[in-house]
């Protein structure tokens, strides 16, 4: 089996304004973010040899790739769309690097984008059911609860001390948020605002859950051996990974409920092939699937970055706040940007860049030079995990 | 000697103050309270409920017919006793009818059951009775009416109580009814109704059958009589000289109300759960005639007492906290359109009926794994069409994890969605849980499966399985 370290580099991204983005069409947003990653690579639209778009949901255009040819004017070039729940923004890119890495184009483009303020739904409601009688009422929140409730109950904490924990992740990440001029939310919440907070899924709050914005993010890339043509600090791809389990994980035998193997799986793939073996030392920063606070909590220990049932001892330390020994979801996660699904993975990424590059502003941590992006997507059932790194080797 | 080998009811859990309704109207209060069935019952699923307390422990396989006897049937065209069959268990070759439009269905299809029995045709017989009927809003019978359902096996070994006679009267006589577009049921003036109708059509039946078995009132243990409401029957059976202190079967009004056509029927199980060996019964039931029945009680009556039965039922409730949830229930008030849709598909619930009707999982032969829905591909060792189809409707479970959820919608937020674990293996049930009081949801709460109504996108009636403490 081969290795994807060190061999495409990110030369430029583009990210829009996240938000109720009323005024703006997919279109407008995949304008704003694209032309933004051109200028940032240096390159000509008439450069890109291939595109990859992650959408869930471009219905109205179908379901393949003119939802990119369109907006961009993307003739007479391949244009795949890839689908896979809320790793897709993250799937453009990982395929797009395949392509690129196997010597067949050059310079190629990965979108991903999601409209969602336009369907009239003020959540993140993903169906009645799977199945014409199975009708679950599924929808986000619940299934991440499921996650809280059992998570609470094996590792001993009472539903006050469990939701104060989580309610920390979200103030955390409003922190980080406020300092991103392109997220959704950029304000500051109190411990007691999020705990006061209306229930949405018990005993998941309203500030427990990411908000339903739109959002469009692009990535550019180049073979790792051409990218200094492009620019002096293009950020290379040390390792990728993705994983699947189950469709319906609640009806799988012994199915812990407590943590993911979809996100462990994922993530040994990716430390693999970048070589790294304690990601809590090796990994400067991370920007992961916050969908909600329980989910981010977590991600710490599926990651590695926190012993099993052990998460809140971090927590409650400051480990992953900005200023924190691993600060995560410097941007503010998906809990300021929102989670427009194909965008996701994409405006992570476009964190952890900037970051490696040294422009991450107010929100500059210090000596970053290895990241980390992280989506995790279906009822949990699908994650990827990215690693990127600002220097070869 | 043909008769009844085992016996089941079902009263919903719900029961609404006749308090709440009279306040809501301003009207008169009828004392205590009725039952109502949840958002997600109908005639269907609670004839479901009793079916199953009927046959809990008992050989399915005997079973050769099912009937299924309602003025309230969900459907107009199709048979709801071959839907019962399936979600029942039960062996495609059975012979499965209908009985409707009268509050005489549930003994009519009683009667029939005996005599297919009889007949040597067909083994045993189940017949289930259930009624869900709408009074008209601030009408008297919105506070009288009540929903439940009975079951009863028939056949001709180890029976529990012989049908020693059978007596029928008919009268074509338009006192209450219900037209192919009527929601309510409408009635003629009542002294009318109670003297030419009721009073009229039991005594003859009754008198007939007392006469031609040359039995008295002294001879009975008890008399169980249809009541349309709760004094009728008392006057009725002094004037054919019963005791009424001592002899009648309460009609249960106060408690449950009245059933419908499921009455005489639950409150027959009500009877056999208190009679002992040797006792004789007086049944009577009433709509356009009168069907009476003389039972005999045999020694094998204490074999079946431990059933949840109708008093277990009774016990067992949640009261309704409001007049507005009972007219969101019975959708007699329009709630927020449903924001996404459900693909409705008669073929998918076809081909998928072993698991989504009748409720099986799979368990794998190679390494014993249990799952549900049914697995082609084992989760355990991915062996390939390698299992046994389990039935798990009639296992317990316990909630492995839930959540309460304001987001979902649906007629009575918050939705409590559950992912129990079952008794049998460890299978993992993806499901909803109803009639429980959310705040008392806990992990680890026991619960048992419960057969429920889902929507009706397609235009037909979509059921399913949810959880529920355990009653």
């Amino acid at each position: 089996m081969g290795n994807i370290k060190d061999k495409v580099a990110i030369i430029g991204m583009g990210c829009c304004k996240f938000g109720e983005n009323w005024d703006k069409g997919p279109e407008d947003m995949i304008i704003e973010a694209a032309y933004e990653a051109y200028e940032d690579a240096g390159i000509d639209p008439k450069d890109i040899q291939a595109a990859w778009l992650g959408t869930v949901s471009a219905h109205w255009i179908g379901m393949g790739g003119l939802a990119l040819a369109e907006p961009l004017k993307l003739q007479g070039i391949p244009i795949t769309r890839v689908e896979n729940w809320c790793a897709t923004g993250h799937e453009a890119l990982r395929n797009a690097s395949f392509a690129v890495a196997c010597g067949m184009y050059d310079i190629a483009i990965a979108v991903g984008f999601e409209k969602l303020k336009d369907t009239g739904f003020p959540g993140l409601g993903v169906g009645r059911g799977m199945h014409p009688v199975m009708e679950m009422r599924r929808t986000a929140p619940s299934s991440f609860a499921f996650i809280a409730t059992r998570y609470f109950h094996t590792y001993g904490l009472s539903p006050d001390e469990g939701k104060e924990t989580i309610a920390k992740i979200a103030v955390k990440n409003h922190r980080n948020g406020s300092m991103h001029p392109k997220a959704h939310f950029q304000k500051e919440i109190t411990l007691d605002q999020a705990l006061k907070a209306p229930i949405i899924a018990w005993p998941l709050g309203l500030f427990d859950c990411c908000g339903n914005s739109d959002g469009a993010a692009v990535a550019i890339i180049t073979r790792a051996d051409m990218a200094k043509k492009f620019r002096d600090d293009p950020i290379y791809i040390k390792g990728m990974g993705v994983s699947q389990n189950s469709m319906m994980p609640h009806f799988q035998p012994g199915f812990e409920w407590t943590g993911f193997e979809v996100t462990r799986n994922a993530s040994k793939q990716a430390y693999d092939q970048a070589g790294i073996k304690n990601p809590r030392k090796e990994i400067d920063l991370a920007v992961v699937h916050d969908c909600f606070t329980i989910t981010e909590m977590i991600i710490y220990e599926d990651l590695g970055f926190s012993p099993k049932g052990k998460a809140k001892e971090d927590i409650d330390a400051g480990t992953f706040a900005l200023e924190g020994e691993l600060p995560v979801n410097t941007d503010g996660g998906l809990k300021c940007f929102g989670h427009p699904v194909g965008a996701s993975g994409l405006r992570m990424s476009y964190e952890i860049y900037k970051q490696l590059q040294g422009k991450g502003e107010k929100r500059q941590i210090k000596n970053a030079q290895r990241g980390l992006a992280h989506t995790l997507g279906g009822h949990p059932s699908v994650s990827c995990v990215m690693v990127y790194g600002n220097s070869l080797g | 000697m043909v008769g009844i080998m085992s016996y089941g009811a079902y009263i919903p859990i719900f029961r609404m103050s006749k308090d709440i309704v009279s306040n809501a109207w301003g009207t008169r209060s009828m004392g205590v309270e009725r039952s109502v069935a949840n958002y997600d019952e109908d005639s269907l699923t609670m004839a479901v409920e009793a079916a199953l307390n009927c046959i809990d422990g008992e050989d399915r396989k005997g079973i050769e017919g099912l009937f299924f006897a309602s003025s309230t049937s969900p459907y107009k065209e199709k048979a709801c006793s071959s839907i019962l069959a399936t979600v029942a268990d039960l062996d495609s070759e059975i012979w499965t009818s209908d009985f409707a439009n009268s509050l005489r269905a549930g003994t009519s299809a009683l009667r029939a059951g005996l005599y297919a029995v009889k007949s040597g045709e067909v083994k045993d017989v189940l017949v289930t009775v259930a009624d869900c009927r709408l009074g008209t809003p601030r009408s008297v019978d919105e506070q009288i009416f009540g929903d439940g359902a009975a079951a009863f096996l028939l056949g001709d070994s180890d029976v529990i109580a012989t049908i020693e006679d059978i007596y029928s009267v008919s009268d074509d006589i338009t006192d209450v009814w219900r037209t192919d577009q009527d929601n309510f049921v409408r009635s003629w003036e009542d002294r009318w109704v109670l003297i030419n109708g009721y009073t009229k059509n039991m005594k003859a039946a009754i008198s007939g059958i007392m006469k031609r078995q040359g039995l008295e009132p002294k001879d009975f243990a008890k008399i169980v009589m249809y009541s349309p409401d709760a004094r009728s029957h008392i006057g009725l059976a002094k004037k054919l000289g019963f005791d009424t202190a001592t002899q009648l079967q309460d009609p249960l009004i106060k408690t449950v109300g009245n059933l419908g056509a499921a009455q005489p029927l639950v409150l027959l199980v009500a009877a056999l759960e208190e009679a002992k060996a040797g006792d004789k019964i007086l049944l009577a039931s009433y709509g356009d005639g009168s069907d009476a029945f003389v039972l005999q009680v045999t020694d094998a009556i204490e074999d079946v007492k431990k059933k949840r039965g109708v008093k277990g039922a009774i016990e067992s409730k949640m009261m309704l906290s409001s007049y507005q949830k009972y007219l969101a229930f019975r959708q007699l008030v329009s709630l927020p359109e449903e924001f996404i849709k459900l693909f409705p598909s008669a073929s998918v619930i076809w081909r998928t009926k072993n698991w989504a009707l009748s409720f099986h999982g799979s368990k794998c032969k190679n390494c014993g794994l249990v799952s549900f829905p049914i697995q082609r591909v084992c989760f355990g060792c991915q062996s390939r069409d390698d299992f046994e189809e389990i039935r798990l409707s009639d296992k317990k479970g316990k909630v492995f994890t839930y959540s309460l959820d304001n987001l979902a919608g649906g007629v009575d937020p918050p939705t409590v969605q559950t992912i129990v674990e079952s008794e049998e293996g460890g299978a993992r049930i993806y499901c909803l849980m109803t009639d429980c009081n959310p705040k008392e949801v806990k992990v680890d709460m026991p619960v048992e499966m419960t057969f429920r109504r889902f929507h009706r996108e397609g235009g037909f009636y979509n059921y399913f399985w949810k959880c529920r403490p355990i009653r």
